[in-house]
């Protein structure tokens, strides 16, 4: 009786929690597609996909699994390579196949560099995922056939049909990335919320109590390690195909790892919005860093002050976030709508 | 110095304190006598030492707990309590001796396999998930009885669903028991620590486990908060049969609430039997008065 009456008070807290997504979606579908230049489309719109994707991936690891890793770029160029090489080498792939292939090229990837974290944990398991960095971005430049003997390396993404249809203009390549995220972000929201996730939770905040209750300890560290990987693998099929359509191993550095754990830092660690917004604010702060720089000093704000000034403000940016709000941006947000809540009640 | 001379004042004044001591519960008899007849050991231990580098923490100590008794083990502190318990529930692994959980013999029991074992254990400090509800702590007490892939648990597959179903129930159930309804959808991390404490018994006892280690659990707890916890571990006992293994500080609730006591001190097992026997025994008012005279004395007076 008690568990009914709550039921049902619960019923519409849950529409309006289903509102916001309804109205991301129409936006994404709707709007975006009809009127967004291809500046935004192009510049903005397809790295903060990709990023965002990236960001739930290590998220999981990270956030929800406690597990500190350095080594998301790597499997961002696994799942870029090995989509390149799906696509080359096996006739006919469809392009959704590719990246599920490109994906589980990257969990396995991922598996065996997150053995390390059964032994070691915290920092020092951040610095055994380096070794994924390293080695990985020295493989692919290593041996020519990751990138069809390149001899720069360099891998160019394939034409994109989805059914026949074409998705190479900008829209086109928009759509996919999107619809990529979204269904990729709904099953890792699945995931968090089920009993799965909770095990992940129990991991993170107290192993020896985990172990002792009964959760397989070393069977979710590498499941999150597995799952985090294939997500942030085609984050880097979207990235290589979708975004740069160029790249090369050296474009996914030691740099782009820490930007993505920046953007789970400054987004809020174990939330799945906080990702969208560490992302968004990760590719929109340079653009606005820039403006206003060339608004403010005009000639003398050239790329190599904007580039130094970014690191400088970013930097002071995480040590802030850290000390004043360690949720991240996800927590600031909710204060925010609980203050407006308040108000115009 | 203070410490030694308070000792001494004590040690002056042993058959008061065993009148107190005596004074501190009445457990009936007849329990105890039916217990007795009962005489199915479920856990035993024989032959227990452990020593972290060259400093002995316990040796030969021999246990035996009955099915369905609440036993405690007591002792001054360093005495060794909490390797005791780490070494049953697998944490340490023991240099010597065994121990026999329900008829299985193990050297070194397989903390990963505990919950299946039937065994389940609160700490002595708090060890909860603080980044899940109240209900959800409690919940993955069951997690030992899952058997779904996360796919099944993304795809919402319906074995996964019953599986949660059974262990929400489960849950509500123990959260009824032990009057958690009003925080129950609360992070645990924002609870007043008694409630915590009762949090992780409610963790414990959802496992359904045939034997409960409990780590000082009324540490830290006010004299009603303590009461309160007393009256809930022999709820469980007498509700759900299951056999309970106390490490407690406080002797006064541990005389009233426990069918048999075991005292340790220096890693040595210097007593072992009724409150009422244990109480008269001189060699733990002597243990209890002289090594940690200060902290006896308070608890005792």
């Amino acid at each position: 009786m008690a568990v009914q009456a709550l039921d049902a008070e619960r019923l519409p807290i849950d529409w309006q929690k289903l509102a916001l997504p309804a109205v991301l979606i129409a936006v994404a579908y709707g709007l975006i597609p009809t009127y967004a230049s291809s500046y935004l489309v192009e510049a903005i719109l397809l790295p903060f996909l990709a990023l965002s994707l990236a960001a739930v991936g290590l998220n999981l690891l990270t956030g929800y699994c406690g597990q500190l890793s350095l080594g998301s770029s790597a499997f961002m160029a696994v799942g870029a390579f090995a989509a390149y090489n799906f696509n080359l080498r096996v006739e006919a792939l469809p392009l959704v196949a590719t990246m599920i292939l490109a994906g589980i090229s990257a969990a396995g990837i991922g598996i065996l560099f997150g053995l390390p974290s059964l032994r070691l944990r915290g920092f020092y398991l951040a610095v055994s995922t380096l070794a994924a960095q390293f080695f990985v971005q020295w493989a692919l430049t290593k041996f020519g056939w990751f990138s069809n003997d390149n001899p720069s390396g360099v891998i160019s993404a394939p034409h994109l049909t989805v059914a026949g249809f074409s998705l190479d203009g900008p829209t086109g390549r928009y759509l996919l990335s999107v619809t990529m995220v979204i269904v990729l972000t709904g099953l890792v929201w699945r995931l968090v919320n089920s009993a799965i996730g909770r095990n992940f939770i129990a991991v993170r905040d107290n192993e020896t109590a985990a172990r002792v209750i009964g959760v397989p300890v070393l069977r979710t560290k590498l499941l999150a390690f597995a799952i985090s990987s294939f997500i942030i693998g085609v984050a880097g099929v979207l990235w290589a195909f979708t975004y740069l359509r160029t790249v090369e191993p050296a474009g996914f550095n030691l740099d782009r790892s820490f930007q993505i754990l920046f953007i789970i830092i400054i987004g809020g660690l174990a939330s799945i919005r906080g990702a969208f917004l560490g992302a968004a604010f990760i590719v929109v702060f340079p653009l606005v860093l820039s403006r206003l720089g060339a608004f403010a000093f005009g000639g003398l704000f050239d790329s190599g002050v904007l580039d130094m000034s970014q690191r400088i403000v970013l930097g002071a940016l995480i040590i802030i976030f850290l000390i004043a709000e360690p949720n991240g941006l996800s927590a600031l947000f909710d204060r925010l709508k609980r203050r407006i809540g308040s108000r115009s009640s | 110095m203070i410490g030694a001379s308070l000792g001494a004042a004590a040690y002056e004044r042993a058959p008061e304190i065993s009148r107190i001591l005596a004074g501190a519960g009445p457990v009936e008899d007849t329990r105890r006598a039916r217990l007795s007849a009962k005489a199915d050991a479920i856990l035993t231990l024989s032959g227990i030492g452990i020593s972290f580098g060259g400093v002995t923490a316990l040796s030969d100590v021999d246990l035996e707990v009955k099915s369905g008794e609440i036993r405690a083990v007591i002792g001054p502190n360093g005495a060794g309590k909490s390797s005791l318990i780490n070494i049953i529930s697998g944490l340490y692994h023991a240099n010597h001796g065994t121990i026999a959980i329900d008829g299985q013999p193990f050297a070194r029991v397989p903390a990963n396999r505990l919950a299946r074992l039937g065994v389940a254990r609160t700490f002595q400090n708090l060890a909860l998930f603080g980044g899940l509800s109240v209900r959800d702590n409690i919940a993955s007490g069951r997690v030992h009885t899952r058997h779904t892939s996360f796919v099944e648990h993304i795809a919402g597959l319906p074995r996964a669903r019953r599986e949660d179903a059974v262990i929400a129930e489960k849950t509500d159930q123990i959260v009824v028991f032990l009057h958690l309804e009003a925080v129950a959808d609360r992070l645990v991390a924002t609870l007043p620590y008694g409630l915590q404490k009762r949090v992780e018994l409610a963790r414990a006892l959802v496992a359904e486990p045939k034997i409960l280690l409990l780590d000082e659990p009324m540490a830290g707890m006010t004299a009603t908060e303590k009461a309160e916890m007393a009256g809930f571990v022999r709820a469980a006992r007498d509700r759900h049969g299951v056999t309970i293994i106390l490490i407690e500080h406080d002797i006064g609730v541990v005389m009233g609430l426990s069918d048999r006591v075991a005292v340790l001190d220096y890693g040595r097992k210097i007593a072992d039997g009724t409150p009422a026997e244990v109480r008269a025994d001189p060699a733990v008012i002597r243990a209890y008065i002289g090594t940690a005279e200060g902290e006896a004395s308070d608890e005792l007076l």
